[in-house]
């Protein structure tokens, strides 16, 4: 029987997942906006559950809220991605170290 | 449950609106100084600011089955964005023009980003919060990107991006904890459902630390303070102004709607997360701050430094130490602008005047703007009888009156650290030699704007009741 816990549990490794691919990727952009977005469906997930076993609509209102806000995320992250990458002709993270102090 | 009440909204209703027809107009004329969008978007905010005014009442209203909320601190922070908003609008356009990389979508980004922290200023709803937030961050994301050709702003744009997503994914993680706990999104409900609980779950903490440190990106404290110092740096002068101004505003909003009005009864647990945030904030910002040679960075470090301070009025925990930082929070963004202007106003075509250089000798080659950029450096160095004095002067008293005198002396120890780099500014503008002869060359309408902004901190601080008693008047019940 799958209870709430095995959810929190599931969307809390998935978001542990997401934080230790930013940190820890060094070599690519991309792979950055990729665990941008993992981050908030693990979050989806942890509102989906919470609504259902709550018996509260609400929460499942907020995820469409989140995909469309991600949705938009995505465009201008990759916008900007395109923009560094005619600039730059690099996409790769260790690059991105032109402004020290 | 009815959509009632609905003139609350007007100011957003409006702003959006005209935003609309702002991005149309642009399209439409052939302006290549893009004169008309310019203008409408500064009647929009201008419209925006009446409006707020009109539909004032000065006590709680809500709206949308109570998503949005209008009370007296939603009045004083909408005008004062609006307000704030006009001056950057103008300030980026003269900076826009002599850079020639004017475009009118900057205009539309611009109001979008002022509708944004409307919405997060009057949310009353954990949804609400984050749409405004989001709303404002993908307009700020696109502004920071607007110099396609620069390197450094796009480099500073990624980063952006990427730390911001991350603190919106934090935030929206530790809202999702607390729906769970509380099984409401609505911020009022939140707090209740908690108070009621002699001891809450440990779980309602875990998700306050999420919050928390999703607001604290937000607003650029330290440990999250990495993107600030690049972003400052990197994006067009005239982004970083409007980054440093209103948006804070804003960011204080939701800290002041996240934590007091939905966390109002964990106010124990976060007082003290707040309390490490602070002084970790203004001793990292005021030390680094002094190896700075890119004047745009040291102002970077700066605000570190007084998100430091700001958070220290949130610390006090009462509705006093709420109006302190908020003062503060309205000074520091009159003060941030008016440094930034500056540094817009010295540049030229292909060449910023963001070196610690650019300023020797100002006082050679114009009384006036070196008068004026004294004013502003003893205003962020909290000089009286400059604004910036009384906002901190309040900010500590309350700090003090709610019994935390090691850490006021901590403050003041630390304003003490940062008065050196505002003074080492005026320095080089009094008593170094000019590296350039001639006079800098601006428009008078640019001068004449910061020299207003400049005297504001002034004339306020000569008589800071004004402004204090509007705040005091936002938090008392």
């Amino acid at each position: 029987m799958l209870t709430l816990s095995h959810f929190l549990i599931l969307a809390a490794v998935l978001f542990c997942i997401s934080i230790a691919g930013i940190f820890i990727n060094r070599k690519n952009v991309l792979l950055l906006l990729m665990c941008i977005e993992l981050m908030l469906l693990a979050v989806n997930i942890n509102f989906v559950a919470f609504s259902h076993f709550l018996g509260d609509i609400h929460g499942q209102v907020f995820v469409f809220f989140i995909l469309t806000v991600a949705a938009a995320e995505s465009a201008i992250g990759l916008a900007i991605l395109v923009v560094l990458f005619r600039n730059r002709d690099t996409i790769n993270v260790e690059d991105l170290d032109s402004m020290k102090g | 449950m009815s959509i009632d009440n609905l003139s609350l909204l007007l100011p957003e209703i409006a702003l959006l609106t005209l935003a609309c027809a702002t991005l149309m107009v642009d399209i439409f004329s052939n302006d290549p100084k893009h004169g008309p969008g310019y203008w409408l978007a500064q009647l929009t905010l201008l419209v925006t600011a009446v409006l707020v005014l009109v539909t004032y009442t000065g006590d709680s209203q809500y709206a949308m089955a109570g998503m949005f909320v209008s009370d007296a601190m939603s009045g004083l922070l909408k005008f004062a964005i609006c307000i704030i908003s006009l001056f950057a609008l103008f300030y980026s356009r003269e900076y826009l023009l002599r850079h020639d990389i004017i475009k009118g979508e900057y205009f539309v980004l611009g109001l979008f980003a002022v509708l944004g922290m409307l919405v997060m200023v009057s949310a009353n709803n954990l949804l609400t919060v984050y749409l405004g937030l989001e709303l404002l961050s993908l307009s700020l994301y696109a502004m920071v990107a607007i110099h396609r050709d620069s390197s450094s702003a796009s480099e500073a744009a990624i980063k952006y991006f990427v730390l911001g997503a991350i603190a919106s994914g934090m935030l929206l993680y530790g809202i999702s904890i607390l729906y769970g706990v509380t099984g409401s999104l609505e911020l009022g409900a939140v707090a209740q459902v908690l108070e009621g609980q002699s001891d809450y779950p440990t779980l309602a903490i875990f998700g306050l630390v999420f919050v928390l440190i999703g607001v604290a990106f937000k607003l650029g404290a330290v440990p999250f303070h990495m993107w600030l110092p690049d972003v400052y740096q990197g994006a067009p002068t005239a982004v970083t102004l409007f980054i440093g101004s209103a948006p804070k505003l804003a960011a204080f909003a939701m800290a002041i709607r996240l934590l007091v009005d939905g966390l109002g009864p964990l106010l124990p647990d976060w007082q003290q997360m707040l309390m490490i945030l602070a002084v970790l904030s203004m001793a990292t910002g005021n030390l680094i701050a002094i190896a700075q040679t890119n004047i745009k960075r040291m102002l970077a470090y700066s605000t570190i430094a007084h998100i430091g301070f700001l958070l220290l009025g949130l610390v006090a925990g009462n509705a006093g130490g709420y109006a302190g930082a908020m003062f503060y929070v309205i000074t520091y963004a009159l003060m941030s602008m008016g440094g930034f202007a500056m540094i817009i106003l010295l540049g030229r075509k292909g060449a910023e005047a963001d070196q610690l250089d650019d300023f020797s000798g100002l006082a050679e080659r114009s009384p006036w703007l070196a008068f004026l950029m004294l004013i502003l450096m003893f205003s962020m160095a909290g000089i009286p009888p400059f604004l910036g004095f009384w906002a901190k002067w309040f900010v500590l008293r309350e700090v003090i009156q709610a019994g935390f005198v090691w850490i006021a002396l901590l403050a003041v120890a630390f304003a003490i650290v940062g008065a050196f780099y505002y003074l080492r500014v005026v320095k080089l503008m009094y008593f170094d030699e000019p590296r350039e002869p001639d006079e800098p060359q601006c428009s008078t309408p640019l001068r004449t704007v910061l020299s207003v902004n400049g005297l504001s901190l002034l004339l306020l601080g000569l008589s800071p009741g004004l402004l204090m008693s509007l705040c005091m008047a936002a938090f008392s019940p």
